[in-house]
């Protein structure tokens, strides 16, 4: 058995009588970076809720491999639980803490997967102080990572769509995850931008040894990206393999002509 | 058995010998809550939030209920008959145009311009409290601050049994004007073009405002039928309890309990719910003393928000009535 | 040419004559059982002097009075929107959150100077008791809901609970209520504060952690029952509470430690000082929380819980945490109240008060320690001039009525308070902006 970090078997997700997953079975490798596609509808983004404790599937198992190497079911934990876990994400339409700046929204995310500690609050111990400033560096470092510096103290909401993917991917990093959950990064971005994120991509698992997870419906960003791709429709697994095996793969092409082919590649 | 099995047993003794005559009186104060709670679930259908300042629109429908009774009957004896019947249409009609006119009021000095900017929720929240803190403090002021009782457009006697528990005269009225207020209101929702306006914006706002639904004239008329619905409780209540400033309260905290148990945003769960809570609340009347009954209704009200927050059949106005 | 008589302008007209005929009402005379239409006929009709000037009817006054309002009102409103610049502060750059928030010592140490004094200026006995029981009091019940309302974004309308709780607690151990007292000998109610503290806290908890669940307007109306309920077992529990009587038994505090000796007695001022040093311990534990990783994580999960848990955090303990934390202060209050009256009932406690202190918060300005101290300072200062010496046909009843009013005023133009929050208006007014369409214009830069 390889080093496995998600496993996921005959998964089914229900919302009254729409099935939105549908016996769905995947896994992904540590430092594997995984691309999810499908037509709009298809259930990626129930894939990732699902992954994330957002969602809880009536049906089938998920493992998660943290850190020790200790498999954790995910059915059944809140989300706060998996992040604190080492599953990080971004949001499909950005979610940022918007009247916060820069700064401070990644500055949450690193403070905040460590124990609360009310009391030193209170009173501002030198524990806690020691830990602001622990939270604070780290907070500079991924902005830098990621490009932010010089908008660390613009307010959120003032940011470019480029800017906000950023800035979430940093916030997300700044958990210390295993494994980054990417919902359409490159969403409303332009084409340099897009460059860049492929390049941000790659650092972060390079680099910060994060696996990626990816659902993209930029079919260039995806090739360039995805080492692995799982293809879903109506909620089920269609198909699996190497980017050319997929491109090559009839099923696809049917699924992605069924709903047109330019639509899901222009979003 | 134990202390507690005597307790049981004498208790469920009490139960079986008053049950129907409890009954009778559950039935009507669950109608009455159930019109009420007609108001809350309406207008979170169309705007997602409770309107905390019902309990004034059914408090200043009793007050209208009480002028005209006040004026016709006055000090004198109850009238009966017809006079009786005209007196109570009358009454119910003002109640509910009087509700009608506060909910219109309401909507637009404490939501219109909230809606307009797109204030959070909290806004709404903490201006509809002040709204009704407000309307019943100055209600207050007007009125005085004791309970007027009622005079009374007919005899309370009883008009027929059922299993040898007397109906009042009042039980009917209520299940008369209940019945006749819901069946119509039902026809309102499912039949007509204003109807299927509420439905559509209950269902989802933005999409019937491309349709050609006025949005802002349909909240209004929202506000209006839960009003004259709320309104006309208020009449029928104070007819058997009094009025007084702040009795809007309690009767409108367990509307909106009962609004909740059938599933808030559901018209006909707004009345299963009213009958359940008020069955149930008055049959409990043989285990707790009446001091404790607003706590087994709030009570319900904390269980089925923790256990079951969608209600009895579920939120949903699109799909009800 | 009839230009100037446009609809918007007429309606502004009726509006403002509407609004005039109100403020009639509520400041007009006050009708009873026995004439239930008084207050209204002779709000509108009973002649007034205007300023002594001359003699009128009043809605003659009041019309005219609303005829100039309405006059400035359109001016003001031809100056043009002022959404745009709203917007675009918010936007702007707020101070480095590296660097450090200057804290105005200089000017809170001549606050805390002039509080110091405050007694030995204003020697009025019916001012020296209002200080503690009316300002005080509420100072300390303010900053308290701020905790709940302002920082985690709470709407906690049963309040009054906790201060209740603080002062049956302090009737408790100190062995005034028909119940046994909770430790072999009674306390004195200086060690109360500690028990009244902690009771309330763990009260909270209690309360808190099945409710803060629900969903904002679900959680509003179970706290607000929730302080009904208290009042109806305190008021029915004889054998307990000692009913609607409660109880009048209540020493009042002393310390005996050492050499340390002090007894509390009549004169409202020693608890005035007690009250202050409280109010300032409060005022620095819960400043310093909000400037914690905790205060951030309740910001992050008022702006977007959704985000907030993908982050690791619990959403459920933030608030649990806020509801205890914010009813320490309210137990404070209870034990202060109950051992300088030395007397509590029940129906001192009611929703009107919880509502009150609603007011103070949303006056001043949710999540402003500053802004709610003086909203409090303010209200219950005028509360107090008001009482003291009211203006003709002013009842102590009236109060509800414009603080219900300002409720709906304020949530009307000015949302985040007198003293807002900087970074609760920028919430505010960037959830409105971004409604209106009016981000992306200033975001774009087409905005000239
Ligand atoms: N919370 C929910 N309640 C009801 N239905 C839901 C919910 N979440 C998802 N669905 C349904 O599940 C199906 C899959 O939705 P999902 O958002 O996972 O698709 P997707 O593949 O991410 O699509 P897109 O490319 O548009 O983002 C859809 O039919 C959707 O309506
Ligand atoms: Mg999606």
């Amino acid at each position: 058995m390889s080093d496995m970090i998600f496993n996921v078997e005959h998964v089914t997700l229900r919302f009254g009588g729409v099935i939105s997953l549908n016996d769905v079975s995947l896994h992904q490798d540590r430092g594997e970076i995984l691309a999810v596609i499908g037509p709009n509808g298809a259930g990626k983004t129930s894939l990732f809720n699902s992954l994330t404790g957002v969602y809880q599937p009536q049906e089938g198992t998920i493992t998660f491999v943290g850190k020790n190497g200790k498999p954790l079911s995910i059915i059944g934990r809140k989300a706060y639980r998996m992040a604190n876990a080492g599953v990080a994400r971004t949001f499909q339409a950005s979610r940022m803490f918007s009247a916060m700046t820069t700064f401070e929204n990644v500055k949450i995310g690193a403070e905040s997967h460590r124990g609360i500690g009310v009391v030193g609050a209170m009173l501002r111990g030198p524990a806690t102080r020691r830990d602001e400033k622990h939270s604070d560096a780290r907070t500079i470092e991924l902005l830098k990572f990621v490009g932010l510096t010089e908008k660390a103290n613009a307010i959120s909401a003032s940011l470019s769509y480029g800017d906000r993917r950023r800035l979430e991917i940093a916030r997300g990093l700044a958990t210390d995850p295993q494994v980054l959950l990417l919902d359409e990064p490159a969403a409303g971005t332009n084409p340099s931008e897009k460059q860049a994120l492929v390049k941000l991509i790659r650092r972060v698992r390079d680099e910060m040894g994060v696996t990626i997870l990816l659902i993209e419906h930029d079919m260039k960003l995806v090739m360039a990206l995805a080492e692995r791709i799982y293809v879903l429709n109506f909620g089920s697994v269609i198909a699996e393999g190497s980017p050319d095996e997929v491109r090559a793969n009839p099923v696809v092409v049917e699924a992605y002509l069924g709903t047109s082919t330019e639509e899901a590649e222009s979003k | 058995m134990g202390a507690f099995g005597h307790y049981l047993a004498a208790h469920l003794d009490t139960l079986k010998s008053e049950f129907w005559a409890l009954f009778v009186g559950g039935v009507a104060n669950g109608l009455l809550y159930g019109m009420i709670a007609v108001g809350y679930t309406l207008v979170y259908g169309v705007l997602r939030l409770i309107n905390f300042a019902h309990s004034e629109i059914f408090m200043s429908g009793g007050f209208a209920g009480y002028f005209v009774l006040r004026y016709f009957v006055g000090s004198g004896a109850p009238p009966a008959g017809m006079s009786s019947v005209g007196l109570i249409i009358l009454g119910v009609l003002v109640g509910g145009l009087v509700g009608a006119i506060v909910a219109t009021v309401l909507e637009r000095v404490a939501y219109r311009p909230l809606r307009r900017r797109n204030a959070p929720k909290l806004a709404y929240l903490i201006s509809a409290i002040g709204a009704s803190y407000f309307l019943f403090n100055l209600a207050g002021k007007e009125f005085g601050h004791l309970a007027y009782s009622t005079p009374q457009p007919y005899i309370n006697h009883p008009v027929f049994h059922i299993f040898g528990a007397p109906v009042q005269m009042y039980f009917v009225i209520i299940f008369l004007v209940g019945l006749v207020m819901f069946a119509s209101l039902d026809r309102i929702i499912s039949k007509t073009r204003l109807g299927r306006g509420i439905r559509a914006v209950a269902q989802d706002a933005e999409t019937a405002s491309l349709m050609g639904v006025n949005i802002d004239r349909t909240i209004a008329i929202t506000f209006i039928v839960g009003g004259t619905l709320g309104g006309a409780a208020g009449f029928l209540f104070g007819l058997n309890f009094g009025v007084v400033y702040t009795m809007g309260f309690v009767p409108a905290l367990k509307a909106f309990t009962a609004a909740v148990l059938g599933g808030i945003g559901n018209l006909r769960g707004a009345m299963i719910g009213g009958l359940i809570l008020g069955i149930f609340e008055s049959l409990s009347l043989v285990f707790v003393q009446a001091a404790y009954i607003d706590v087994v209704a709030f009570g319900i009200l904390v269980t089925v928000l923790l256990v079951r927050p969608t209600g009895i059949l579920g939120e949903r106005l699109g799909r009800a009535a | 040419m009839r230009v100037w008589l446009t609809k918007a302008i007429v309606r502004r007209l009726l509006i403002t004559q509407s609004i005039v005929a109100v403020i009639e009402l509520m400041t007009g005379p006050a009708g009873s059982n026995s004439q239930p239409v008084y207050g209204f006929s002779h709000s509108f009709g009973e002649s007034s002097s205007f300023f002594g000037l001359f003699r009128t009817q009043r809605w003659v006054t009041f019309f005219f009075v609303g005829l100039i309002c309405w006059g400035v009102a359109s001016f003001w409103i031809s100056q043009g929107s002022r959404v745009r610049k709203s917007v675009h502060d918010a936007l702007a750059f707020p101070r480095a959150a590296t660097q450090k928030r200057p804290v105005r010592w200089g000017a809170m140490a001549v606050l805390l100077g002039f509080a110091i004094i405050l007694p030995h200026v204003e020697t009025a006995p019916f001012w020296q008791a209002a200080m503690v029981e009316q300002i005080a009091v509420y100072v300390l019940l303010a900053i308290g809901l701020n905790v709940v309302v302002g920082f985690a974004g709470l709407l906690d309308l049963g309040y009054v609970a906790f201060y209740a709780i603080g002062a049956y607690t302090t009737a408790w151990v100190t062995g005034a209520l028909p119940t046994p007292a909770l430790f072999h000998h009674a306390l004195n109610p200086f060690f109360a504060i500690p028990v009244a503290i902690a009771i309330v806290m763990i009260a909270g908890i209690i309360l808190g952690a099945p409710t803060l669940r629900l969903r904002g307007d679900y959680l509003a109306i179970v706290t607000l029952g929730f302080g009904e309920i208290i009042t109806i077992f305190a008021n029915n529990l004889y054998g307990i509470t000692g009913g609607s009587l409660g109880s009048n038994q209540i020493p009042h505090p002393s310390i005996h430690l050492g050499p340390i000796k002090y007894i509390w007695g009549l004169a409202p001022v020693p608890y005035y000082y007690l009250a202050l040093g409280f109010v300032v311990l409060f005022i620095i534990i819960f400043s310093l929380l909000e400037r914690s990783r905790v205060g951030r994580a309740w910001t992050a999960i008022r702006e977007d819980e959704v985000a907030a848990e993908s982050v690791g955090i619990n959403p459920l303990k933030y608030k649990v945490m806020a509801f205890a934390i914010g009813a320490a202060s309210a137990g404070f209050a209870g034990v202060l109240t109950a051992s300088q009256l030395i007397f509590i009932f029940p129906a001192s406690f009611t929703l009107q008060f919880s509502i009150n202190i609603l007011v103070l918060v949303i006056l001043g300005g949710m999540g402003s320690i500053a802004g709610v101290v003086f909203g409090a300072i303010l209200i219950q200062t005028v509360t107090e001039f008001l009482f003291h010496s009211p203006p003709s046909g002013y009842q102590p009843q009236d109060l509800y009525i414009y603080l219900g009013a300002l409720l709906v005023a304020m949530m009307i133009f000015r949302p985040s308070g007198l003293i807002p929050s900087k970074r609760r208006q920028r919430e505010i007014r960037l959830s409105e902006a971004e409604h209106e369409g009016h981000l992306d214009e200033v975001l774009t830069g087409d905005d000239t």
